[in-house]
């Protein structure tokens, strides 16, 4: 009972100093930021690996996900004489909701993971100590633009996730399920409010781009410079990152529909 | 950049003094003294895990020592502000075991790279500086390799170049040696030895090949359970009188370090079952 007592609150203590180095990594890196404003080669070249390069996957998935609304949503709302409303429902259910939680964690498998490894291992084999006795802030030079370039492509490949997931549906709808073309598009563009919506789904992108990229850096900074170390930390930003998205997710809406 | 003090000393670049240091519960330096010559080839020796990669991080600034001093050209190390150590920095040379080049950059932009980051050259100027530093290590034709293309012996060297870049004071060797094909170990002995002499520097190496490192050292500091068991020139080394530092550099299997593991008398533990 008591060795369970004891491990509890190592536990915790264990969460609690990892939390903080994670915050005091955090300002650092972000002292780092207006350095890698003033070299925007740093900064493009991680848009490219961390942005770019998940287009294609987040692109695929949002055709998929839209797809499947419309085919969801179409099944539900006929019953009602309400296919019509279809274009609604899948807009509102990718702008609000599924566009940024989907690509937050595709994201984080495809780019996060990929950065949590880099980073640790250009730890595993002293690169970011060689950095350092270099007289090169590893933080600045490394991590400051890679998180920037996660934190700016979060959003935008939020919003292609959205725009190509209501494409999927608008195939389904119009194309396969017969829904008239023009009620698919007027009545999204009737209901779709730009603030209401819209910002909502983009205030959740730029929350989750930034928890996502920082828990990615931070663990590839934090890893126990070994392989097995590098595995681990990669696991965990998977991990962490899907709840951390997943849980915000709720909170946010609360937040969000609370306003109102 | 700070005058080197009037130190009566001065002639030691790195002064340590009473270096204590502990790693969680492990006593890693207990009361360590060490001076390392200006202009000289300087070796820290001993057996795996005494700590001398330690000794080497503390000397750069990454490490903060419990107790005692480590001066570098006259400036207490664990005192300076962080640009200022970022100063110092740019004024030592490390190569690491690995030599931890950056994966991303080919081997003239690794070699370019303190320079880029710290000077506003111009890129032909750039060009001039990474092709004279790369001729010197031998692998001006090598440029455009990738680091995974790069033997070990090649990477150190491509290293080799880059802590060079920026004309320091001094280099630290972390285990040059350790892994070496005979060739590459020759050569990196060659440029060691080379490379002090024609720049100027001041070398340190931490090693357990204790032929490579008594081929080229002018000092050698022995150390081990936290303190200097022995130093000289390598000469009054191998007539030392302390039988650990024999045992050390003859690399004798059985000694005061000895060949078994501390175990229950074997007759017994034999009979016991």
């Amino acid at each position: 009972m008591i060795a369970w007592i004891r491990r509890l609150g190592r536990t915790g203590i264990d969460f609690f100093e990892k939390l903080g180095r994670g915050s005091l990594f955090l300002a650092a890196t972000l002292v780092g930021l207006p350095e890698v404003l003033r070299r925007p080669r740093l900064l493009v070249a991680q848009m490219l690996s961390v942005g770019v390069l998940s287009l294609l996957l987040i692109a695929i998935s949002g055709l998929f996900v839209g797809m499947v609304l419309g085919l969801q949503g179409y099944n539900t709302l006929v019953d009602f004489d309400a296919e019509e409303s279809l274009g609604v429902v899948v807009a509102l259910s990718i702008v609000r909701e599924l566009g940024p939680v989907v690509t937050a964690l595709l994201f984080a498998g495809r780019a996060g993971s990929a950065l949590t490894a880099e980073i640790g291992l250009m730890k595993a084999t002293e690169q970011l100590s060689g950095m350092e006795m270099m007289a090169v802030d590893p933080v600045h030079r490394v991590i400051a633009p890679r998180f920037l370039a996660g934190f700016l492509s979060m959003p935008l490949l939020a919003a292609v996730f959205g725009a190509v997931g209501i494409y999927g549906g608008y195939f389904v709808g119009v194309g396969l399920l017969g829904v008239d073309e023009g009620s698919y598009w007027a009545q999204m563009q009737a209901k779709v409010d730009l603030y209401e919506d819209v910002m909502n789904g983009v205030i959740k992108s730029l929350v989750f781009g930034f928890v996502v990229t920082w828990i990615a850096v931070f663990e590839g900074y934090d890893t126990v410079p070994t392989s097995e170390g590098v595995s681990r930390a990669t696991t965990r930003t998977v991990v962490h990152s899907a709840f951390a998205v997943l849980a915000l997710d709720f909170v946010l809406t609360a937040l969000m529909f609370g306003k109102d | 950049m700070p005058q080197a003090p009037t130190d009566k000393q001065s002639d030691a670049l790195v002064r340590i003094r009473g270096l204590y240091f502990t790693r969680g519960e492990r006593v890693i330096f207990d009361g360590v003294d060490m001076d390392i010559p200006r202009g000289s080839v300087t070796a820290i020796m001993g057996p795996s895990g005494t700590g001398k990669t330690t000794l080497l991080q503390l000397i750069g600034g990454q490490l903060v020592p419990d107790r005692g001093s480590v001066q570098v050209d006259g400036q207490e190390v664990q005192d300076l502000s962080r640009s200022q150590l970022y100063e110092l920095r740019k004024r030592m040379g490390m190569l690491f075991q690995s030599g931890a080049l950056l994966t991303d950059l080919d081997v003239f932009d690794n070699v370019a790279f303190p320079l880029r980051e710290h000077t506003d050259l111009p890129e032909s100027m750039i060009r001039d500086l990474v092709l004279m530093k790369l001729q010197a290590v031998g692998l001006r034709g090598a440029r455009d390799l990738q680091p995974s293309e790069l033997s070990g012996g090649m990477a150190r060297r491509v290293a080799l170049a880059r802590a060079i870049a920026l004309d320091p004071m001094m280099i630290m060797y972390d285990e040059p040696f350790t892994g070496q094909d005979p060739i590459s170990k020759g050569a990196l002995l060659k440029l060691i030895r080379l490379l002090n002499d024609a720049l100027g520097l001041t070398s340190i190496i931490v090693s357990h090949d204790v032929e490579e490192t008594e081929e080229i050292s002018d000092y050698i500091y022995v150390i081990s359970g936290g303190r200097v068991v022995g130093h000289g020139t390598p000469e009054t080394l191998a007539n030392t009188d302390s039988e650990w530092v024999r045992q050390f550099m003859r690399g004798l299997p059985d000694g005061p370090v000895p060949f078994h593991y501390p175990a229950p008398d074997y007759r017994d533990d034999l009979l016991q079952a």
